[in-house]
């Protein structure tokens, strides 16, 4: 039997360093936000050529407002695993329809191999990006006190704190990872977080299940035991799980990368795989652990009480 | 305790089997069909995407009335396209959501929609005689004793009143043309000089395409402005690019999945894989006849739920582990492991359904799909896991196929 409750203390210090590390990093750097969050515009073509960047600054150039705008070449390959033609993705602030437009015949009259029907033109309000933000974090507040009465009732406020701890913890490693990383989010990140508030959970509460079946079983006191023991009898079935699931991420990972190439969808996959790793880890190192240290409290307060 | 074989039990599994492999390739056919099958996101089949907002212009308030009267344009210029399954529909108090799948000239679409409009009553001569900005009103009407057929009544305002009047005088008897943007809408022909700013139009149609008729005037005589909020363009092979790489490596994964659970878990992973396929074509299913649209972060919840389905089926066998370990027979280990697992499976399940549904109640767009496709994905999850995957179990079981632990992977 491995000794996970021994080490939690080496477990809670690997945790702080994370999130201190993320928060200092989102406080310092923030989120690299993509146009979902801050409003702006998107254009990705398919020249259909091979283009030197040169040309490509020299297409823009009546475009002042594209100035400073991220210009950036993506190559996938099709199924035989030939490359395909060249992307060209633009990221720039908000343009008005006409000057988007504008610049779309544009570079349909300068490259004519341009291709009509794989070309990706999106624009977004700043007021979209602010509901988002908004609607997400409203969801997220909500979802949480849903699921703290669930589980309190299911089982007791204890585990509801300690598997709710470990969800946070969850979050915000994720997004201290993403913040050193300086990965672009857009939407499709919001719902790879919310999958990750899933994953935790449902990681998190098989084991407090275990937790709350041998509690039957204990000898008197000895939490401890419990925990680790639950822990233990729990493990291949949190490392077969992440492991299948991983199976899947790792696919989606490999083929958005070797066929499309887009920086988007590997964002969204990545945000997937932290997830889980994140997840798993934590249900055994955080959340059995912190239950364990709440029981602590509560028998020494209950010891105070009673001694008063 | 060993038990004899029984070709019997062991057909009724095998057909079983069959039935649900199947099942399985007939829903995926089914949903891989774009035309028919699942309703797929813009994000993945390509087309255009827009929000706009209705502003107030001078004295046009923005209410109910002047957003439906937008739609109502916007909807007679997209008919013009001859789009398959456009959705035009209004999003909170002031806004409008437009998404046409399947384009095939998507900037002549966006040009379309960005336009305003413009109604205005011209001669047989090309002249303009009163724009819509001159109209006051126009309505369906129904008047037996006058006419067995609906009108159409109309009412100008002064200026447009005097303007009508000179034109039905020069054009009586000819035909006056209505122009909706650039389509003639309607084409009456002037039957009575009409000074008093009160017109009406008739034909022989019934009452709801007089009401349209009349809903279209009332369109073109100046409704709010529309500004744009979000626009999203996607070309068809953009996102039919994304949707063969994320399907092709789902399938990837999946068999990488079944592998690792029969290497593991032997007869049983067999049957895991099993219920995974027969929770695939449920799922499948499920998003094919609910209203439900897949998107990208919906292949994330998807995903996740096939994560939490092998999971299902995991704890069962882990948990039938247990009980052979500690001495149980394959019989009871079997049904004790499976009343075990089944807390643990509802709790844990629940609690992400929860999350599902407070999403669905508070999000919108995109993250409001996901919270469906994870719905769905984590109800047929459940199914298959704790019914599927006991009834093969004990069919396995009693057909004497599984002898002993080795049979679910434990070496005792």
């Amino acid at each position: 039997m491995i000794n996970f409750i021994g080490n939690r203390r080496k477990a809670y210090l690997l945790s702080l360093i994370l999130i201190t590390a993320g928060i200092i990093s989102l406080a310092v750097f923030g989120l690299n936000l993509g146009i979902d969050f801050t409003g702006g515009t998107v254009l990705q073509f398919n020249l259909g050529e091979e283009v030197s960047m040169q040309e490509i600054e020299e297409a823009l150039k009546p475009y002042d407002e594209l100035e400073g705008a991220a210009v950036q070449i993506i190559q996938g390959r099709d199924l035989d695993g030939e490359p395909t033609d060249e992307g060209l993705i633009i990221r720039g602030p908000i343009m008005p329809e006409e000057r988007r437009d504008a610049l779309v015949n544009d570079f349909r009259d300068r490259f004519p191999g341009m291709g009509a029907d794989d070309l990706r033109v999106e624009s977004v309000g700043a007021v979209i990006g602010a509901e988002l933000t908004r609607q997400a974090l409203l969801s997220l507040f909500v979802a949480i006190l849903a699921m703290v009465a669930y589980i309190t009732f299911r089982f007791e406020f204890k585990f509801a704190v300690a598997t709710i701890t470990a969800l946070l913890h969850n979050i915000v490693v994720v997004l201290g990872i993403f913040s050193i990383l300086q990965m672009e989010i857009n939407v499709p990140f919001v719902a790879a977080i919310l999958t990750v508030f899933g994953y935790s959970v449902n990681d998190t509460i098989v084991i407090m299940d275990r937790i709350r079946e041998n509690i039957k079983h204990r000898k008197k006191g000895d939490y401890v035991e419990v925990v680790n023991q639950s822990i233990n009898q729990n493990l291949m079935r949190s490392i077969n799980t992440s492991l299948t699931t991983l199976l899947v991420l790792g696919a989606l990972l490999f083929g958005f990368h070797y066929f499309i190439g887009s920086l988007d969808l590997i964002v969204f996959v990545v945000a997937l795989i932290l997830g889980v790793f994140v997840g798993t880890y934590s249900s055994i190192f955080i959340a059995s652990p912190l239950w364990l240290n709440l029981q602590d409290v509560n028998l020494s307060l209950n010891r105070h009480r009673k001694a008063a | 305790m060993k038990t004899t074989f029984k070709p019997g039990r062991f057909m009724i599994l095998v057909l079983l089997c069959a039935l649900i492999i199947l099942s399985g390739v007939h829903a995926f056919q089914n949903a891989a069909d774009r035309e028919e099958g699942i309703r797929r996101g813009l994000d993945i089949a390509g087309g255009l995407y827009v929000l706009m907002e209705a502003v107030e212009t001078g004295d046009q308030e923005v209410d109910d009335d002047a957003i439906e009267r937008a739609i109502a344009v916007i909807r007679n210029r997209v008919d013009e396209l001859g789009v398959a399954e456009p959705v035009i529909a209004p999003q909170g108090d002031d806004r409008i959501r437009i998404e046409l799948p399947d384009l095939d000239d998507v900037e002549q679409a966006r040009e379309i929609i960005g336009r305003t409009a413009m109604l205005a009553f011209v001669g047989p001569d090309g002249e303009e005689i009163v724009t819509g900005a001159h109209l006051e009103r126009a309505r369906a009407e129904r008047q037996p004793e006058r006419s067995p057929y609906p009108f159409v009544s109309l009412e100008f305002d002064s200026e447009g009143t005097s303007l009508f009047a000179e034109a039905t005088e020069k054009y009586f008897g000819e035909p006056i043309a209505i122009y909706l943007d650039d389509e003639v809408i309607s084409e009456p022909v002037v039957r009575a000089v009409i000074t008093e700013g009160h017109a009406t139009i008739e034909g022989n149609f019934d009452y709801e395409e007089a009401s349209e008729l009349a809903l279209l005037l009332r369109s073109g005589s100046l409704p709010v402005e529309l500004r744009e909020l979000e626009s999203r363009l996607v070309g068809p092979t953009l996102g039919q690019r994304t949707e063969e790489i994320a399907a092709l490596a789902a399938a990837v994964g999946l068999v990488l999945v079944l592998l690792f659970m029969i290497a593991y878990y032997r007869l049983a992973g067999i049957i895991a894989g099993m219920a995974l396929a027969f929770y695939l074509s449920m799922v499948l299913w499920a998003l094919n006849y609910l209203p439900t649209t897949l998107t990208l972060p919906g292949i994330a919840g998807l995903i996740l739920s096939i994560g939490m389905a092998v999971d299902a089926n995991v704890i069962i066998f882990e948990r039938i582990k247990d009980e052979l370990r500690s001495g149980r027979t394959i019989r009871s280990a079997m049904e004790s492991g499976f009343q075990r697992a089944f807390r643990a499976i509802i709790d844990a399940n629940v609690t992400t359904l929860i999350v599902t549904v407070v999403l669905f109640i508070l999000a919108s767009g995109p993250v409001r799909g996901f919270a469906v496709t994870l719905f769905i994905g984590i109800v047929c999850s459940m199914f298959t896991a704790i019914v599927l995957t006991r009834i093969l179990m004990r069919l396995a079981f009693k057909s004497g196929i599984i002898q002993s632990g080795a049979y679910v992977g434990v070496k005792i």
